[in-house]
């Protein structure tokens, strides 16, 4: 049996409801081993989300097979763990409750579930707030909470949608660390979806840059900056002679997707 | 008249206050971070309700109301001018055959619940003779002072001058304490000064509302006491309230659920959202009469839609990433029901019982008008039809006391019970 995840010519079509339709995804193949990390770049509609939420099970492909670990998939499970990008935390729930949810789902022992919780809670760094309600906590403490709720599942794929989208840069950085981190010392498969080319750059040991209409994947690299990046200061990485050679590759290329959706947008006006 | 001088006091006192209160008192108030916005016309965050407009808003209401019905809480000089009470007197000059006669019309103006009879008089000289009169206060009352003259109106008597001043039928003279009209078949018709108060049987004062609360409390009204008139309001709409909800809020969720059921409930769910209860009330008297069952299903039915409603926003206000989240952390349907979608709708469901209790007590009351043996809206109704106004503003006033206490209650229920609402 293979281990990873296997995305194999997957299309995705949406019917319009005046008549026309739109060909969000169009053979989409990918195999992901256990333990890589894959970040998702790519302009506004090139169908990165909803890549995302097909192999979360939340919506089904028209056409396309996908299989993690031997098996297909077919809706959401607890093998594949979703981090959002804001809002998906439960208000009413304090933020132990919130990370032992899936654990309680399955109906983990009390005991045995204090302990994941515990663990995971300092490892995200919020071992002082515990108790506290999660709409107390600010926005960076509230996606450490996201990202500890989806570890205390221990799921084999973790997919991230723009994560740390809603953070301030500062924020941000020490937030990137710690997704390193978390999949350095967890191994899990992670799918990270950012608009942010450093980000995709730093996170990234496979980076796919998608291109739009319909939905197709365009490059794909591979890079040595989220080995480098485990552990390190992320500013140290971001001096690699490479790291902006490949920024501005791929910043052009993203442009030049850009420009031409405007462009075809004009000629249709 | 007497509304625009209200009016104008009310008015007076409010320009009044503010202006002692903001450019006086004011001045010695501590500066806290909200008073040292330089943008408060626009800011509504800055703007906070005065407390010392509050405290003088109501206490200017209870003075408005002391003064317009002479009441005792207040000192003499405050009071607007009094009815007349006491003895005055006219003299009527009837003129007969060529002649002239004088007599004097003796007038008793008494408070009305006073039961006064009209003073002995001496008849005196002359064929017109001395009458006596008692007449209620804002009251008027028509002086038959041929009744007693040896020559009357039949035989050609006329009354031609009221305290000496010339009068023909259908005029009015001004005398001291009132006015002298003479009617249209030639009869004085007496009308005592009304000063500006509001008769006791339209606006009773404060004190007398307090003393008719106490006489309540200990005597009860229509064979029950108050608290008991009070309860059965209560007790229906609680009563109707629960039993709205507890269908209500599973209607709203498998409207929010299924489409099986949003599209079978929904016309009929929008359709009686905007029927008003109160139009329900004669359709429900006629089917279920006027017991409690009519009026908690009344109620019932004021909630139901509410509570529904509130029901079905509350599971359609879920974002949709908290129920994605719980399904790929692996939750199950029935999972997502109990710690996604009921914990998420609570603050909804809570102001859509907010709002349910609100109308249901105001549906109560109405109800209550309509026919009832009691309750609260039965009391002022049945005091109206017996002009009995103090228990009437009593019932108002512990009305509208009940409305914003259930009000006050669900408030705390809510910040104590759903404390993440709006935090979303």
């Amino acid at each position: 049996m293979m281990t990873g995840l296997s995305i194999q010519d997957l299309s995705m079509r949406f019917e319009l409801p005046n008549g026309g339709a739109v060909q969000a995804l169009e053979g989409v193949s990918l195999d992901l081993k256990a333990g890589e990390l894959m970040s998702v770049l790519g302009p506004s509609g090139c169908g990165k989300t909803t890549l995302l939420n097909i192999v979360a099970g939340f919506l089904a492909q028209t056409s396309g097979k996908l299989v993690l670990n031997g098996h297909e998939i077919h809706g959401p499970d607890a093998e594949r763990g979703m981090v959002f990008q804001k809002g998906a935390l439960f208000e009413w729930m304090s933020v132990r409750e919130n990370v032992g949810f899936g654990p309680s789902m399955k109906g983990m022992p009390s005991a045995e579930k204090r302990e994941t919780v515990d663990h995971l809670l300092d490892v995200v760094g919020l071992q002082d707030f515990k108790e506290k309600a999660v709409y107390e906590l600010s926005g960076g403490m509230q996606q450490r909470v996201a990202l500890a709720r989806c570890l205390a599942n221990d799921p084999d794929v973790i997919l991230m949608d723009e994560p740390l989208g809603a953070l301030d840069a500062l924020t941000r950085e020490k937030m990137q660390s710690l997704v390193l981190k978390l999949w350095k010392e967890t191994g899990k498969t992670i799918i990270l979806i950012t608009h942010s080319v450093e980000e995709a750059l730093l996170l990234g040991e496979r980076l796919i840059v998608m291109a739009p209409r319909p939905g197709r994947i365009h490059k794909e690299y591979r890079l040595p900056f989220a080995e480098l990046g485990v552990g390190a200061d992320l500013r140290e990485v971001k001096k690699h002679p490479d790291f902006g050679v490949k920024r501005d590759e791929i910043l052009a290329m993203i442009w030049d997707m850009e420009e031409e959706i405007m462009g075809r947008t004009e000629d249709a006006a | 008249m007497t509304g625009i001088f209200i009016l104008a006091i009310y008015i007076g006192i409010f320009v009044g206050a503010f202006f002692i209160v903001t450019k006086v008192i004011a001045k010695a108030t501590v500066k806290d971070y909200t008073s040292l916005k330089t943008v408060t016309f626009g800011d509504e965050s800055a703007v906070r309700p005065n407390r010392w407009a509050g405290i003088i808003s109501i206490l200017t209401l209870f003075f408005i109301w002391g003064m317009f019905t002479g009441s005792a809480l207040l000192p003499k000089f405050l009071h607007a001018p009094a009815p007349y009470a006491g003895t005055t007197e006219f003299t009527y000059t009837v003129e007969a055959n060529g002649e002239r006669d004088d007599a004097t019309v003796t007038v008793i103006v008494h408070p009305r619940e006073e039961e006064t009879d009209p003073l002995e008089v001496e008849p005196g000289d002359g064929f017109a003779k001395n009458d006596s009169i008692a007449i209620a206060q804002w009251r008027s009352g028509l002086v038959r002072v041929d009744k007693n003259d040896e020559i009357s109106k039949k035989d050609g008597a006329e009354v031609v001058a009221i305290n000496g001043k010339p009068i023909e039928r259908g005029q009015k003279v001004k005398i001291d304490n009132g006015t002298v009209t003479l009617s249209d078949k030639g009869t004085p018709n007496f009308a005592p000064y009304k000063g500006w108060q509001m008769e006791p049987l339209y606006l009773p004062a404060p004190e007398v509302v307090w003393k008719r609360t106490l006489k309540v409390l200990s005597e009860g009204f229509r064979n029950f006491t108050l608290w008991e008139h009070l309860g059965y309001s209560l007790f229906r709409v609680i009563a109707g309230f629960l039993l709205g909800a507890l269908v209500g809020i599973p209607l709203g969720y498998a409207m929010g659920l299924s489409n099986w059921f949003r599209g079978w409930f929904d016309p009929i769910v929008e359709f009686m959202r905007p029927v008003p209860p109160l139009a329900l009330i004669p359709l429900v008297i006629i089917w279920f009469g006027i017991g409690e069952v009519g009026k908690i299903i009344l109620l019932f039915l004021a909630a139901l839609w509410i509570m529904a409603i509130a029901a079905r926003s509350g599971v359609s206000g879920v974002n949709i990433s908290k129920v994605h989240a719980a399904y790929s952390l692996g939750a199950s349907k029935w999972q997502i029901m109990r710690y996604v979608i009921i914990p998420n709708s609570l603050p909804e469901i809570f102001t859509g019982a907010r709002v349910a209790m609100g109308v249901c007590w105001g549906t109560v009351v109405a109800a209550e008008l309509v026919a009832a043996e009691q309750g609260a809206g039965m009391m002022i109704m049945v005091a109206s039809r017996f002009q009995n106004t103090d228990i009437v503003i009593l019932g108002i006033i512990l009305i509208g006391v009940i409305g914003f206490g259930i009000d006050m209650l669900m408030r705390m229920a809510e910040r104590y019970l759903v404390p993440w609402k709006g935090k979303g």
